[in-house]
Parts: C-alpha cells; structure tokens; sequence
C-alpha cells in the first residue's frame, strides 16, 4: 500500500526548514545528491545509540543485530529493484563510481580482452567511462561511443554496427545533464542478440523510476545511496548470481576472505568476496530506511510527481525567458526525467548559481562529470536544476524569479 | 524577493560588470616575440591565454582571450588595465597586493573581521573585487588570469 502526499513529503525532510539569506531553502540539486527523510537519519541514529558493532565478527548480542540489520539492508535493496536471486546479488559498495570500477577491474578484466569492445554512449557520467580508459591502458579493450542526436536522444540509428565486436554495453539509465530517459529494455535485448551484456547506471534512474532488473533484462545495475534518500558512502553493485560468482575479487583484506595462509589465501562467496575491511554499516541501515521510504511513496507516484514538475518547469522557463534561458535536454516530457539543464544566453553559469544562491536555490553549475557531453553541444558549463519527490511548483516559481534576477543583471 | 542582497552587490561590483562586458586588452599577440600563457581552472572550464609584450624591464603590452565566469574575465581585464605599461617591478607589486587582497581579507574574514590591511586607495580599480572573498569558491576565479601572468614573468628568470 503505497501513499503519496507531497506536502507530508516536504514535512519528513529537516534540511527543507532551512533558511539561507533570509530565503527557505530551494533545494533543486536532487541530481548531485538527495536530502534526506527523517527516517533515514533516525535509523541512523538509532543504530549508533544502540545497536553499533562490528558485522560478520563477534557473536555478543549488538554484533548480532548489526550484522542482521546489515544483511537486511541487502534484502530490502534486492527487493527494491527485483534481483532474481535475492540479496546474494548484492554488493555494498562506497559509491556508483566504485561500483562501476568493480565492474571494470573485477569482471572487466577477467573477461575482456585486446580488441573486445565496451560500448557506452557519449552521455554517459565521467564513473562510466574512465574505469574503461584504465581497462584499456591494460589490456588493450577498445572503447565505443554511442552519439547523441541534436534533440538530446541516445542516436540508436547505427546501432547494431556499433555493436560489432561490443561484449558489454554501459548505458545510464538517464542521464544527469540532459534528463534523458534511455531505452534500456531495448538496448538489454539489443545487446544479448549481438551476445554481449548490458549494465546500467542507475545512479539517476533507480532514486526517480521504479527499476525491475528482470523486466528489464539487464545484467549489470550500478547505483548509489545518495541520490535515493539515503546516506552518503553507500553504493550498489548487482549482477546476477552465476556472474557474481565467477568474478573475481576486487579489493583485498579482511571480510571478503574464506582463508588466509602464509602462502596465500581463498576468497569468501557471494558478495562479501567483494566488501574488504569493515562495512558502511549505518549507511547499509540508512539505505535500508530510504528504501522503505520510497517503497511507502511508491516508485510509480514518484515518478508521476517528479514528471508533472518538470514538465510544469520546461512550459514555464520557456514562457518567461523566450528562449533566453535554453534547456540543454528534451523540451518535452517524452521519455525524460526531472533533470533539467539549462544554458542562460550571455551569462555565465557560475554567476546564476551565484545569484540564485542569494535566493537560497541551490543548483548546480558545471560540467556534471559529463565533459565529453559538453563538448558535443559546445558548452563549458551549465546550471542543472533537479526534481525529487519532496519538490514542488514552489521551487519552480523560486527558480523562475532568481533566473529573472540573473538574466536582468548581467543582460 | 527584489533585494539582491549586500554580498551579491559587493561581488558584483558596476566596475566588474563593466569590465565583463566590455573586457579591456582582448586579443591575441604575435607570439614569440611575446610571451604566450595559458590559465586553466579544470573544475568549472575557465580558461584565459596571456600574452605579454616585455621589452627593457616594462611589460609594454598585454592581450588576453579566453572565457568564463563574470569574475574570472572581468579581474583578468581589470589585471590587464592595471599592469599595462609598467615596469615589471611595479607589476610584481601590483602582483603582491591582489594577492595579499585575496588572502589577507579571508583570514580577517575568519577572524572577526578586523579591518584589512591591505590599502584600498593603492589597488585603484582593483579593490573593486575585493567582495570575492566573501565567496571562497570563486577566489579561484579571480586569480586565474593573475596565475597565469605570474607565470608567464617567472618564465623570465
């Protein structure tokens, strides 16, 4: 039973009562990372003042309930995003980029070889395609670029030649400068026809869409804590189970070992062969409360919510600026999320992040970790606002005036 | 919500705005003979190219072209009008002031404010970014182009 209120929404965040120049907090920087409900810091909370131990180690009573809540923590994120074999799919990682450097160094580099390509597209988050310029600095991999169309698309209209040679296909989920919304059903079943597999970066998709890796048909999903209502220093890894198994270790040390002798040492199974040394173990609690969150909330309504305000936005800023503020993403709502990059005619993005922070509207200007993005539409920078589910048309009108302060100013 | 607010006012000085619209010194020199120097703030793209014209101990001329924020731009402006002509001694202590401007203020800033040491009325056009170290992010902002001028007359040595 899923209820959405959007005001009681608002009312379950601390950091939204603050006040920054005599301004409420605007808060439209969901994309970078989300704020966080009360239950999430409580159960935070609650686990330092009473439950905090060591997992996998002790047998005293709080160390018990710290490893439970930690193992309980995978199972509440297997179920959030479907995984087939449950929570021995799940990997606790620091981040989204970690999880994707376990990709790349752990199976990348058992099963990729000089020549194998890994497809990505040119819209992809610095985290998915650096860890695969380091694979190739070793061994020889090639990596391919899907374009983007003019109108901000993933341009599919070559694929099956760029798929020539691909054994993984490395695509976000949505991208987080555009908004774009990708096709990933299709590309999962694209990918296995050419035999290769596919990951997602979920980072921006999981935390706004409901994300079932069945359905989908996916094989690899990366995604972090942050951008889902949750604590910073968590990220997921999943695969499927027979993959997971065969991978082999990432990071060395305590926890993820069966064995260690004077002449070497056996890995443990499952995912901790994958979590050396200790945990985010009140960060595995504080995800777990965020996905309770969202489950209360209903993945469906976030996303209803979340569509209906950007769409709002895209009408408004169009309305107002005529184009002197252009939106560097889809100017409609088909197949996009509530990211929405924006491009002020004549002024500088650090200067309207500037202004729009003495109206406490918190955005983010810059690059966004997407540098060969922005080079494909000829952009240093640009000023991102992003939705979540405790957003509302509020923060838009807020928006919309602090951009009209920063286009008079420097006009 | 039409009060813009003093720190805002402060940054955003009308000599800066000016200085950002109507940069001064733009444009390229033939290099060599002059010096060519490139400014690059990885973080938010910036990116300034200085070129100086030093004959006899006096920088004769200088150009700059690049793009970036109101500040970064308009203080690699304001640098050029004020560096312009002078003998490389008084551009080193030009040099020192605005960054005893840049660094000074932060500290007394952190301290309770005292009042800053640096004299306002010696920096001319200068003191009109002084309001950029209420806003720490951007100080790198300012000292772009001066980085790059910096290391374009260590280049000298």
């Amino acid at each position: 039973m899923t209820s959405f209120n959007a005001k009681r929404v608002r009312a379950d965040i601390p950091q939204l009562n603050r006040v920054v120049f005599d301004h409420p907090i605007t808060y439209l920087d969901t994309a970078s990372t989300s704020l966080q409900p009360n239950a999430v810091i409580d159960a935070m909370s609650r686990y330092y003042q009473l439950r905090h131990a060591n997992v996998h180690r002790a047998v005293y009573q709080t160390a018990s309930e710290a490893t439970a809540a930690y193992e309980g923590s995978r199972e509440a994120v297997a179920r959030f995003i479907n995984a087939p074999g449950g929570a021995g799919e799940v990997v606790f990682t620091k981040n989204a980029t970690e999880s994707f450097n376990l990709l790349a160094k752990s199976w990348g580099a058992k099963n990729l070889s000089a020549g194998d390509v890994v497809l990505v597209s040119e819209m992809e988050h610095h985290a998915n395609i650096v860890p695969w310029f380091q694979l190739r600095e070793h061994t020889g991999i090639e990596v391919r670029f899907i374009p983007t169309t003019d109108d901000y698309r993933l341009d599919t209209s070559r694929l099956d030649e760029l798929m020539q040679g691909v054994k993984l296909l490395s695509i976000t989920g949505m991208s987080n400068v555009l908004g774009s919304i990708n096709p990933v059903r299709e590309l999962a079943a694209v990918a296995h026809r050419h035999g290769a597999l596919i990951a997602v970066d979920g980072a921006q998709s999981v935390a706004h869409a409901p994300t079932d890796v069945v359905a989908l048909d996916l094989d690899f999903l990366v995604f972090t804590g942050h951008k889902m209502l949750g604590p910073t220093g968590i990220g997921v890894f999943w695969t499927r189970e027979e993959i997971l198994d065969a991978m082999p270790p990432f990071l060395g040390g305590g926890g993820m070992i069966a064995d260690v002798r004077l002449d070497g040492y056996t890995p443990a199974d499952g995912p901790t062969r994958f979590e050396a040394g200790t945990p985010p173990i009140a960060e595995a609690v504080g995800l777990n409360a965020a996905v309770l969150y969202l489950e209360g909330l209903g993945m469906t309504n976030v996303v209803r919510h979340e569509h209906a305000l950007a769409g709002d936005a895209l009408t408004r800023l169009e309305l107002e600026f005529h184009g002197r503020v252009r939106v560097i993403g889809p100017g409609d709502m088909t197949e996009r999320g509530g990211v929405i990059s924006l491009d002020v005619e004549g002024v500088h993005p650090h200067d309207v992040a500037q202004v729009l922070d003495q109206f406490g509207v918190c955005v983010r200007p810059g690059h966004h970790c997407a540098k060969p993005l922005m080079r494909r539409f000829g952009l240093a920078a640009t000023v991102r606002a992003s939705y979540g589910p405790y957003s509302n048309t509020k923060d838009t009108d807020v928006l919309i005036e602090a951009l009209g302060h920063a286009v008079k100013m420097f006009g | 919500m039409s009060d813009l607010g003093s720190n805002l006012d402060d940054l955003y000085r009308e000599i800066i705005l000016d200085h950002y619209r109507s940069p001064r010194n733009r444009g390229e020199l033939e290099s060599p003979p002059a010096i060519r120097v490139e400014g690059f703030n990885p973080l938010c793209g910036d990116e300034i190219v200085v070129y100086l014209d030093i004959e006899d101990g006096i920088l004769k001329n200088i150009k700059m072209v690049g793009s970036g924020c109101s500040i970064s731009q308009s203080s690699a402006s304001l640098m050029s009008s004020a560096v312009k002509g002078k003998t490389l001694d008084q551009v080193r202590a030009t040099i020192a002031m605005f960054k005893q401007l840049m660094t000074v203020q932060e500290s007394t800033l952190a301290h309770d404010g005292e009042a800053p040491k640096v004299d306002l009325r010696a920096l001319g056009e200068l003191a009109a970014l002084q309001g950029v170290i209420k806003f720490p992010v951007r100080i790198k902002c300012a000292t772009l182009a001066w980085n790059a001028l910096v290391e374009g007359l260590d280049g000298l040595d």
